[in-house]
């Protein structure tokens, strides 16, 4: 095992998220599509770390900043997504695109 | 405690375990017999198996549409789940296998269970099924916190992650005795984790069993087995986090593990007798009371672990 | 050896999850195969023997997916899959964009040289991981501390429904009374 394999499941890790976030019309699939992007930004920095740079830590404490961002994202897009529910009966970013309000 | 774990353990886990939980539910039974004003016969303490067998034959029920994949996932992951939780935990000074992070292990092995009684809940595509397994994650969303810092408290006085490292660290005086506060939501975490006693809620009889409403044979056998499980495995974990693992006079250091192990569960198995605790008020108590205290009781132990030097 | 296998059988488990999330009706099993694929992730991270950040991405994942299933059931229409329904839009567009940024990624992975380890792993990873934390990067931790505070604050803030006004603001929804007619009557004279 090397690297590279590593970066390449990170690579289909991240396609698979990225196809879900810009296909899925509900926001809550979408936030599913972000989270699996992020999931390969976890492999990716444990594989740097472990094969690239291990006498610092940086490549962990990646993942601990990964996991931060993806609390906040999940915090703040449920939040925005009851806040859009609550004044438009609304959960799918097709029916938020217009300026209505 | 660094002893490289034998293969035997990999099969002395499941009986330890098993044992325990097994002890746990006939302690639930007797003590359910007694406040019923009946002797604690032999019958009574072997009505657990007796209710397994029974169990064991009858005929499943099934709902309509029920997503039979997730319940099943959500009911042996429960069994998998405590056991693998248990894989640290040392019987004597022997563990399965003694992590270097231990404790971490623990915890999100026991964090798993927000999933699997979820799922168990919401596979049987029923309301009150569903209900429970709300009612599971509003309460473990009180007491999951301060759990999480009670399990800091011991490895910060032992300056290690590793199980071993912190019975070792006891040698002179038990955890219990000088984080006493952590010790205490330790337990109160555990009894959720297991929605037992007060706060089981999730399987309580005003929303007919909640999880467990729609299990049925061996379905419930192993769901039931599941949640005596982890409260074993709970009760066996705070022996060396808290009660110097083996340690003590005379018998041999597994006899002493077992014995404080059996203790610790027949406490939480006797917490029964209290009522149930609302999740809302639990939500109060666990963020307003626990978390501030156990905190303290963090802070605390950090002082004492750097005037120690 | 155990280490080659154990790796592609968890990286093949966590991209088939991973795919599977948007392929399944059922937003409760969609929930958990996403968690599922952080699970393999986290199987990879103790096959690079990093223990506490392989624990640390079970306990965060499988607390963060549990919540998620809440509010899936909350927000979906059809949360249980029974009516197979599509929500997708552009499938195609999105389908080849991806794979795009596949390709490219992982020509990317295989054509850059990258840098060849130049030390000796550390002894002892986590204890590395807390050095780092409670010294070179504390700054870093105590602004992510500010921002998650913050957005505690926020996200609730936007999630309840009388707002940051309090009880006394107006409720979002005009309330049924038997003045409403007359009330709205009023509003509309005014404009």
């Amino acid at each position: 095992m090397n690297l590279q394999v590593f970066l390449v499941l990170a690579a289909a890790l991240f396609a698979a998220g990225l196809y879900g976030a810009l296909s899925q019309q509900s926001i809550v699939m979408i936030m599913m599509g972000l989270e699996l992007m992020i999931n390969a930004v976890l492999v990716g920095a444990v594989a740097f770390w472990y094969y690239a740079w291990p006498q610092q830590a940086d490549g962990q404490f990646l993942v601990l900043l990964a996991m931060v961002v993806m609390a906040i994202e999940m915090a703040m897009g449920f939040a925005a997504t009851i806040a859009i529910f609550r004044a438009r009966d609304v959960d799918m970013t097709d029916l938020a695109a217009d300026l209505k309000g | 405690m660094a002893e490289p774990a034998p293969m035997w353990t990999v099969l002395v886990l499941p009986i330890v375990l098993g044992g325990l939980a097994l002890f746990a539910a006939s302690l639930n039974g007797v003590l359910t017999a007694v406040a019923s004003g009946r002797r604690a016969t032999l019958a009574e303490w072997a009505e657990p198996l007796r209710a397994s067998a029974r169990l064991l034959v009858r005929q499943r029920r099934t709902t309509f549409r029920a997503d039979v994949v997730l319940r099943r996932v959500g009911i042996a992951g429960i069994v998998v789940a405590a056991l693998l939780a248990s894989v640290p935990t040392p019987l004597g000074g022997v563990a399965v296998a003694d992590l270097p992070v231990g404790v971490v292990w623990f915890n999100a092995m026991e964090i798993l269970l927000w999933a699997l009684v979820w799922l168990t809940g919401w596979g049987g595509n029923s309301a009150f099924s569903l209900v429970g397994g709300y009612r599971f994650l509003a309460q473990a969303l009180a007491y999951e916190l301060p759990l999480m810092f009670a399990l800091t408290a011991p490895p910060l006085a032992a300056d290690s992650l590793r199980v071993g490292a912190i019975v070792q660290a006891q040698q002179d005086v038990w955890f219990a005795l000088w984080m006493p506060l952590a010790f205490l939501v330790y337990l109160i975490g555990i009894v959720g984790v297991a929605f037992w006693g007060p706060l089981s809620p999730p399987a309580a009889a005003d929303v007919a069993g909640g999880v467990t409403a729609e299990l049925s044979g061996a379905d419930r056998l192993v769901f039931l087995a599941g949640r005596y499980l982890m409260l074993a495995a709970g009760a066996a974990f705070a022996v060396p986090l808290f009660l110097g693992g083996g340690q003590g006079p005379l018998l041999p250091a597994w006899l002493w593990s077992l014995l404080k192990m059996a203790a610790v569960l027949a406490v939480l198995v006797w917490l029964r007798r209290f009522s149930l605790v609302r999740a809302e008020r639990l939500m109060s108590w666990g963020w307003l009371v626990l978390l501030p205290v156990v905190l303290l009781q963090v802070l605390v132990v950090g002082v004492v672990v750097l005037l120690r030097g | 050896m155990w280490e080659v296998i154990a790796f592609w059988v968890l990286a093949v488990l966590a991209v088939a999850s991973g795919i599977a999330v948007f392929r399944v009706d059922s937003m409760a099993r969609a929930t958990f195969l996403l968690l599922a694929s952080f699970l393999f992730v986290a199987g990879e991270m103790l096959v690079l023997e990093l223990h506490y950040l392989g624990a640390l991405t079970v306990l965060m994942m499988t607390a963060e997916m549990a919540i998620m299933a809440v509010f899936m059931i909350m927000f979906m229409m059809n949360p249980a899959g029974l009516e197979p329904m599509e929500m997708v839009h552009n499938k195609r567009g999105a389908l080849v964009i991806s794979v795009a940024v596949f390709v490219a990624l992982t020509a990317a992975a295989l054509v850059v040289p990258w840098p060849e380890r130049a030390a000796p792993h550390p002894s002892d990873a986590t204890h590395q991981l807390g050095e780092a934390i409670m010294r070179d990067k504390m700054l870093v931790m105590m602004v992510v501390g500010v921002g998650l505070f913050a957005t505690m604050v926020a996200a609730t803030l936007l999630a309840t429904a009388r707002g940051r006004y309090g009880e006394h603001a107006a409720p979002s929804r005009p309330e049924p009374s038997p003045h409403a007619h007359a009330h709205h009557h009023h509003a509309g004279g005014d404009r």
